[in-house]
């Protein structure tokens, strides 16, 4: 193999008789000599000489880029109708130009243009696959309600190893972000509201404030976000690599059903965690709100629990639960639909993740409207 | 078309359809008992399309895949669940499931589909990785493996339940000439040893001249099959001139 460090073609120009130019090319002409000959040769063309002879006699070696140099000088020549021709070429050039397509140097005269999308196909589009989406989704939720059902009517069919596993992974693993954000919220709110109260000194309404906004709303929502951003879009990825790497497909030919064998025991698990989840969530921000209460509105332990303790009422915390339980099953049915729903590769995977979050949020947020009006309506 | 005798798998007028694309369009062929059959064909010609759908991992546009009579794209839930338990399948990439060991992979047909006590399947487990050459590999996670061991585990595995048919998507594809000779020998020993059926997606020439008592061959733009018989017989006297250039690695 020829050194290819000292290379570095050169290039000498004369000019003969009437317009006519001979190039002669000397050395080695590799890629990085090629923008610079392809400026020398640029030039050469501006004056348009009327006959073009490249000497490459004294041309040692190209690689292809060199090749494609050459091609290029002639095609453009071609182009501009100057009479062109290669003169002394050595035989290892030749070899080299043999290798390549002289289709492929040129750009193709028409190029298929992709047709730009009016907007009225791409509105079409866009409402098929949405309407597409939706009617896989619904399909693959009656499909994993009623595995749910069927493992729950028969334990022995359910993998309890796996729903232990991720028990841990969505419950126990999340507690401790989960804690420290949700202190600070009872932190937060309980600060921000007692700058409020306190000018009509009611500092002793901090704590029922705390307790209701966050048992009853913000705790189940804050913990449904939070799931949704860890487990969700782990539950995605996670079945969208199995579907990537045929895992999922050979779990089909062995005979079991991948949605009882991958997504039940997510489902089961998040459904049992997320409630208690909440609850911890709750309690951690009715400590943060205790510790403004004490520090900064002079309350004392006793004071602030006995106020807690007289807003909350068992229903506030049942709703609280009742709403997580729900979220829960979204969030982690969600995951599991687009884990599934993965076709191709490892971008195919982070999509799914990414839109098993964004799906997550939003079916947390109608959920939680339309429970908003439930318990509007129904007292109990 | 009436079912031969001895026939195990029919595949009648099946097309497959991605989209508007045609991938394969009218394949009829049949499968015998104790047969051992290469599908092959050139990159990008459908062979794997045509095993996924032969076991019923895809719908196909019209005809059906009857195997045992059963027709899979109509069989009923129990139905289908005899005859998956009666083939196995190695996927190109051995299709082992990344998060278990070798032995909860190899295990996991036999605790789901059997009664058999604990020890048992253990032995069971231990003597299938023996039989592919990975005694001793039941602790390890695919991912701590070769691509030719995931290969053989992944035999290990299809072969957990004894299957009557087995399917193997480029089983040689990728390996090195000797680990690419034991499976040959492994698939071999297996066909005679169990008279296992035996239907394998390959282009390796060696392999097929080796093993395969009858190639069907597929083409790219014929969507279907151009060639099928013993591949002695087809490179002795080629049909068509891609059959020839085929099997004497000649380009077109």
């Amino acid at each position: 193999m020829p050194d290819k460090e000292g290379a570095g073609g050169s290039i000498s120009i004369s000019a003969g008789e009437k317009g006519e130019a001979r190039l002669s090319l000397a050395g080695r002409v590799y890629l990085d000599d090629v923008a610079s000959l392809t400026r020398q040769v640029g030039a050469l063309f501006a004056k348009n000489p009327g006959h073009l002879t490249v000497d490459l006699s004294r041309l040692e070696e190209a690689d292809t880029s060199g090749a494609i140099f050459l091609l290029t000088m002639e095609d453009e020549a071609r182009r501009r109708s100057i009479p062109f021709e290669f003169v002394h070429m050595p035989q290892q050039v030749r070899g080299i130009i043999d290798l390549i397509d002289r289709d492929a140097v040129r750009p193709a005269p028409f190029p298929p243009r992709a047709r730009p999308q009016g907007f009225f196909e791409a509105v079409g589009k866009i409402t098929a696959r949405f309407f597409d989406d939706l009617g896989q989704t619904i399909t693959f939720g009656g499909t994993l309600l009623s595995e749910v059902a069927l493992g729950l009517l028969h334990p022995s069919s359910v993998r309890w190893r796996d729903v232990v596993v991720y028990m841990k992974k969505v419950g126990v693993d999340g507690m401790p972000i989960l804690g420290l954000i949700s202190f600070l919220m009872g932190l937060i709110i309980a600060f921000m509201s007692s700058l409020q109260l306190k000018q009509f000194g009611a500092n002793m309404y901090v704590a029922s404030l705390v307790a209701i906004a966050m048992v009853r709303e913000l705790g189940p929502i804050m913990t449904a976000v939070l799931v949704a951003g860890r487990s969700g879009s782990a539950f995605a990825a996670e079945i969208g690599t199995m579907v990537v790497n045929e895992e999922v497909d050979s779990l089909t030919t062995m005979g079991f059903n991948p949605i009882r064998f991958l997504a039940v025991p997510k489902i089961l698990a998040a459904a049992a965690m997320v409630p208690l989840l909440t609850l911890f969530s709750d309690l951690f921000a009715i400590l943060g709100g205790m510790c403004v209460g004490i520090v900064g509105l002079d309350l004392t332990f006793h004071t602030y629990t006995e106020l807690t303790s007289w807003a909350l009422t068992v229903k506030d915390v049942l709703n609280g639960v009742i709403k997580s339980l729900t979220f829960a099953v979204l969030i982690a049915g969600i995951g599991c639909q687009r884990g599934f729903a993965v076709r191709g590769g490892a971008q195919a995977v982070g999509d799914a993740a990414t839109s098993a979050v964004v799906s997550g949020l939003f079916l947390i947020i109608l959920t939680d409207s339309t429970f908003a009006v439930i318990f509007n309506y129904v007292k109990w | 078309m009436d079912e031969q005798p001895g026939r195990v798998i029919e595949v009648e007028d099946l097309s497959v359809r991605y989209g508007d694309e045609v991938i394969l369009d009218d394949v009829s062929f049949g499968v015998s008992r104790g047969e051992i059959v290469i599908i092959a064909g050139t990159s990008g010609c459908g062979k794997s399309t045509l095993l996924r759908h032969m076991i019923g991992l895809g719908r196909p546009a019209s005809g059906r895949v009857l195997i045992g009579g059963v027709d899979i794209a109509t069989a009923s839930d129990e139905q289908m669940r005899s005859v998956r338990r009666g083939i196995g399948m190695l996927f190109q990439a051995g299709g082992l499931l990344g998060s278990m060991t070798l032995g909860e992979n190899i295990d996991l047909p036999l605790s789901g589909f059997t009664d058999l006590t604990p020890e048992m399947r253990e032995t069971i487990v231990r003597v299938k990785l023996a039989m592919v050459g990975l005694s001793g590999y039941e602790d390890h996670l695919p991912g701590e493996l070769s691509g030719g061991m995931r290969k053989r585990a992944g035999i290990a595995r299809a072969m957990a339940l004894d299957p009557d048919m087995l399917f193997l998507d480029e089983p040689f594809a990728g390996l090195d000439p000797i680990t690419s000779a034991g499976i040959e020998s492994l698939v071999q020993e297996i066909n005679r040893g169990m008279g296992t059926t035996m239907v394998i997606v390959s282009h390796e020439l060696e392999a097929i001249f080796r093993l395969a008592e009858r190639i069907v061959m597929l083409d790219i733009s014929k969507k279907g099959i151009i060639a099928e018989g013993d591949p002695r017989a087809l490179k002795e006297s080629p049909p068509n001139p891609h059959v020839r250039h085929f099997f004497n690695r000649e380009i077109e």
